[in-house]
């Protein structure tokens, strides 16, 4: 009982994690309908980036988070004009082969710079102690992270100018243009709030789990089961999303051979697709 | 298409060093994992066959009756993946002529390249594969060096009885190949032996995150913990373990713990155990090739870095392949394989000899496994052999903290 | 934007196929694959073209899905991998002679194909894009776990299953040229449902899907038909490819890299086309071979096959066909 207990609270500390990283994927698919498929990469790249700054510059891991948020806003503006900006409004097809194909190209690098051997950034914090079990320190942290990154983008999304227009243009790219909203601008914005949170997201996972330059794919999949769970452009639904993944994979994980859990997530995933295909907590109207 | 091909076997070719116009040349392909989660196995492998190539050469070759034969080694990286594997090898056989075969790394890798050596009918040296299934596939042309997968853990078994006979043990372990034909064998033994087996699970190759697991090795209050699987998931699931205090007697993990790079865990390595096909200490006297000492010396002389035992095994490959050449005076296939079947023979890796049956053909019988464990001497973190009692250089430390 | 949509090629459509010039054109191609290698008994040549054969297989069935009805389908190896599995567990379990094994793979892979199609066919765009990979990786994922089929270890078969063919040497030509076969009739498989009403559908239906439907087009019932369809034929080549390998195990089975090198192959050539996808997978795997061996750049054929994508998508969405017909119209009459 008691370790069905400690495998829901890790599986919720993981899952809000896991929820950040879908964050971002959801903000960029509410506000211009893009899947973003280099989703995974900017997930890695977050990882990269903090193994970089803690092994090479020597900066304490958690510091480097705002660095990385504000690179991988800046990554995430310049992957949009390179690669999104002319297709918007051109088949969808075609924008989800080119960010599949932008993802192909920085995967490709990686390997060819990093290998595709297993990376570990050494935080070590005190964990907590219950009863038999240990919540490692590092986990905590994470999720109380997160919790502060989700609620600053709360904050912006709802209470500044910027924010709504952001909210404007996912609702009616139009009749937010012929409002005065600058569109182009707020969706390369979009965009680049997208990337950073994937990065953070990378960035924290990486403090918990060591990683791989091939890790990105397995957590974007993750990100679509959490987006389809939590609904599109939702990203309150996309946080409750990923602490239910979380709580789905603890929990299987007490009552089944834990190598069923990936068939479990894959099935889910399947099932919500075709039974909400806006997701269980649809926000955004079609 | 063929000028591609050629231009790339020139390229090859051109980059192996230059070798004098009057030898002949022999070729020995194989594929390793430059990159990829096998990769730091692999690599310690390979590095063992060169030091045998570089040291035959330097000797002048491989004396064949009038001819003296110069080792060259084809090679291409399989990226660790069993899809490319095939496809290099008929490479190697057919495009660069490889006359004899090396293993890749790992079990999985080892299956599928097996299929190649009896298609084209070569020889190929296992010395990273352990599981035993291949061999019952009517295959003529293996020959393993290393102790197959249903042994490894018996030491370790045998050792946990010795100081806890009902002990509860937790058996968790990779899904592949290797690792679950370990625990297959190591479950009966375990049963045999008097445990009480309180959780027997297998996790995903590529798994990161062990914590359900580990919750319930906990929740299980097993004593024991034996498993893993290779090098990436049992440093982490070693060091994940130590991080949640999940405070077990004894481990035993399979591969991770037997590379050097271990050592980088600090206190998470200590008191881990490992079954190993050779360690530095060993004593056996061998009636072909270098002894173990001498092996030791020469490898770190050239790689500046100290031997395990897929380096031994590697080494060990080609040093075994050299004294059949040199029994069947010839390198026609079914000569020295004529030869491999009817040797037993013992060198610094240990006891060599092959079963012949047909349901068999090709699976060590003779050589032996031993159980090491990370200890501190002098403030310092290194492996002793800890099993069987013949061989130990330490005493087992049990429990572990 | 010049038109290289499929509709814009439709040119010869009332004559019978077999007067068309291009059902001879695919004739010489197949004969060629089949006859290049028996010349000095080249074992090289017919691995190489082996693979390509491969290739032009999964690349000509996913662009009945991606081509034509403009369908994504980001999971289409797992036809493969089934086919794969099915077949050699029939051939290597129970004992089953090559021919019904393999009728039976593309048979119960098209099924399941039926199956998993009336679920996922009325996602759109991206949904249906990511349920094939959620397809993929959950078929995977439990093959991995169901032990019948070897689970995580995989099933082998025993150097016996080659004693029928003449031994090991022979078995690889005869598996060769059933490949070589099985690619052939992919292409005609193509090329038969571009020149036909369900094609016009499809097409329709890639175009517009809400017009075509209320033109009158069955589009769920089309759809459906269209994944079954391309799904038998990679399931015969997993069969014959799995077999030749005497061991499949998941990872490699379900390899979704080869999805994506199918989905680059068809946008390499020309979306749409069948020839396209027969040269697109040609080059590519021409390219990929030496990229493989070669020490430098075995690392970057995915930055190569990326950059390949992102430039044909940004600047030549026709791809290589869409190119050619665009400055030569007339190829349009010749070639589909």
């Amino acid at each position: 009982m008691l370790g069905t207990i400690a495998s829901i609270i890790d599986g919720v500390l993981i899952g809000s994690v896991y929820g950040l990283a879908a964050m971002g994927l959801t903000l960029i698919w509410g506000v211009m309908g893009v899947v973003n498929l280099t989703h995974g990469a900017a997930i890695v790249a977050g990882m990269f980036a903090l193994y970089l700054l803690t092994s090479a510059l020597s900066v304490p891991a958690y510091a480097a988070l705002p660095v990385i948020l504000i690179g991988g806003f800046l990554v995430g503006v310049g992957l949009y004009w390179i690669a999104v900006h002319r297709l918007i409004g051109r088949p969808p097809l075609m924008i989800l082969l080119s960010t599949f194909a932008v993802n192909l190209v920085v995967i490709g690098l990686g390997t060819a710079v990093w290998g595709t051997g297993l990376f570990n950034i050494p935080v070590t914090l005190p964990g907590v102690t219950w009863h038999r079990y240990t919540f490692p320190g590092t986990h905590i942290l994470a999720a109380a992270l997160t919790a502060v990154i989700a609620g600053a983008m709360y904050v912006f999304l709802y209470h500044t100018r910027l924010g709504k227009a952001v909210r404007a243009v996912a609702n009616n790219r139009e009749a937010a243009e012929l409002a005065g909203i600058p569109t182009t601008r707020v969706l390369s914005l979009s965009f680049g709030l997208g990337v950073a949170l994937a990065g953070a997201a990378g960035m924290l996972i990486s403090t918990m789990f060591p990683f791989t330059v091939l890790a990105g794919d397995a957590y974007q999949l993750k990100s679509f089961v959490v987006t389809a769970l939590g609904g599109l452009g939702n990203p309150a639904g996309a946080l409750v999303g990923g602490v239910a993944l979380g709580l789905v994979e603890g929990f299987a994980a007490q009552y089944m051979p834990v190598s069923w859990t990936l068939v479990i997530e894959f099935v889910l995933f399947v099932f919500v697709l075709i039974l909400f295909p806006r997701g269980i907590f649809a926000f955004r109207r079609t | 298409m063929r000028n591609l091909l050629l231009l790339a076997a020139v390229a090859a070719f051109a980059a192996t060093p230059a070798l004098a116009a009057d030898d002949e040349t022999l070729t020995v392909g194989m594929t390793l994992s430059q990159t990829g989660p096998l990769n730091i196995d692999s690599l310690a492998q390979v590095r063992g066959s060169e030091l045998w190539r570089d040291e035959v050469n330097d000797a002048g070759g491989l004396k064949v009756g009038d001819k003296r034969y110069k080792i060259r080694f084809a090679s291409y990286d399989d990226q660790s993946q069993g899809g490319r594997v095939q496809q290099l090898y008929t490479r190697l056989i057919v495009q660069d002529k490889a006359q004899f075969l090396f293993s890749p790394y790992s079990s999985g890798l080892c299956n599928t390249a097996a299929v190649i050596s009896e298609q084209y009918g070569r020889i190929m040296l296992i010395t990273g594969g352990a599981e035993p299934k291949t061999y019952t596939l009517g295959n003529k042309y293996l020959v393993q060096t290393i102790t197959s997968a249903d042994h490894y853990l018996t030491g370790a078994i045998n050792a946990l009885e010795s100081k806890s006979p009902h002990a509860k043990i937790a058996i968790v372990y990779s899904d592949d190949p290797f690792s679950k034909a370990v625990a297959t064998a190591a479950r009966e033994q375990a049963k045999e032996s008097g445990f009480n087996i309180v959780l027997d699970e297998s996790y995903a190759p590529a798994t990161t995150d062990f914590s359900p697991i580990i919750n319930k090795i906990i929740a299980s209050s097993a004593d024991g913990l034996i498993g893993g699987g290779h090098y990436a998931d049992g440093a982490t699931l070693a060091r994940q373990v130590y991080d949640q205090k999940a405070d077990l007697k004894f481990i035993s993990l399979l591969v991770a713990p037997d590379s050097p790079e271990f050592a980088s865990l600090g206190p998470a390595a200590l008191g881990i155990t490992v079954p190993s096909q050779w360690e530095i200490q060993a004593t056996y006297k061998p009636q072909i090739g270098p002894a173990g000492a001498a092996f030791v010396t020469a490898f770190e002389a050239k790689f500046k870095a100290e031997p395990d035992y897929h380096s031994a095994a590697g080494y060990s490959g080609g040093l075994l392949l050299q004294h059949a050449i040199e029994q069947a005076q010839s390198i026609d296939t079914d000569k020295v394989i004529a030869a491999f079947n009817a040797m037993d023979v013992t060198t610094f890796f240990g006891r060599f000899k092959i079963a012949t049956d047909p349901g068999h053909h090709g699976l060590q019988v003779a050589h032996e496994m031993v159980l090491a464990q990370w200890q501190k001497k002098n403030e310092k973190l290194q492996r002793e052999v800890v099993w069987p009692k013949a061989a130990q250089t330490a005493d087992l430390i049990y429990p572990l903290h | 934007m010049k038109d290289t949509t499929p509709s814009a090629t439709a040119g010869v459509r009332h004559q019978p196929l077999y007067r068309r010039p291009f059902f001879w054109i695919i004739a010489l191609v197949t004969a060629a694959f089949a006859g290049a290698p028996l010349i000095g008994n080249n074992v090289e040549l017919r691995e190489g073209l082996l693979l390509a054969a491969v290739y032009i297989i999964l690349a000509s069935n996913l662009n009945i899905m991606l081509g034509y009805a403009g369908y994504i389908n980001f999971g289409s190896i797992v036809f493969f991998g089934l086919g794969g599995y099915i077949c050699v567990y029939l051939v290597g379990s129970l004992n089953w002679p090559l021919a019904a094994a393999e009728l039976v793979a593309g048979l119960v892979v098209s099924l399941l194909a039926f199956l998993f199609g009336l679920g996922i066919l009325r996602l759109r765009g991206a949904f249906f894009a990511l349920a094939t990979i959620g397809i993929n990786e959950g078929v995977q994922a439990f093959v991995a776990n169901f032990e019948p089929w070897g689970g995580s270890a995989g099933l082998y078969l025993p150097t016996t299953i080659f004693a029928p063919f003449g031994g090991p040497m022979q078995a690889l030509w005869i598996v060769y040229f059933l490949v070589v076969a099985v690619m052939g009739a992919s292409l005609y498989l193509s090329y038969a449902v571009k020149a036909s009403k369900f094609g016009l559908g499809l097409i329709a239906i890639g175009q517009n899907e809400d017009a075509a439907i209320v033109l009158g087009v069955p589009a769920p019932l089309y759809k459906a038909f269209a994944y079954s369809l391309s799904a038998f034929l990679p399931a015969l080549a997993g069969g014959l490819y799995f077999f030749k390998s005497a061991f499949i195990q998941p990872p490699d089975a379900f390899d979704l890299g080869l999805s994506t090198e199918a989905m680059v192959i068809v946008m390499l050539g020309g979306r749409g086309t069948v020839t396209g996808a027969a040269v697109g997978a040609y080059l590519y795997e021409e390219l990929r071979g030496y990229l493989l061996t070669s020490e430098t750049f075995s690392n970057f054929q995915l930055v190569v096959a990326g950059v390949l994508l992102l430039l044909i998508v940004l600047f030549v969405p026709g791809g290589l066909m869409g190119w050619i017909y665009g400055r030569w119209p007339r190829m349009k009459t010749v070639l589909e």
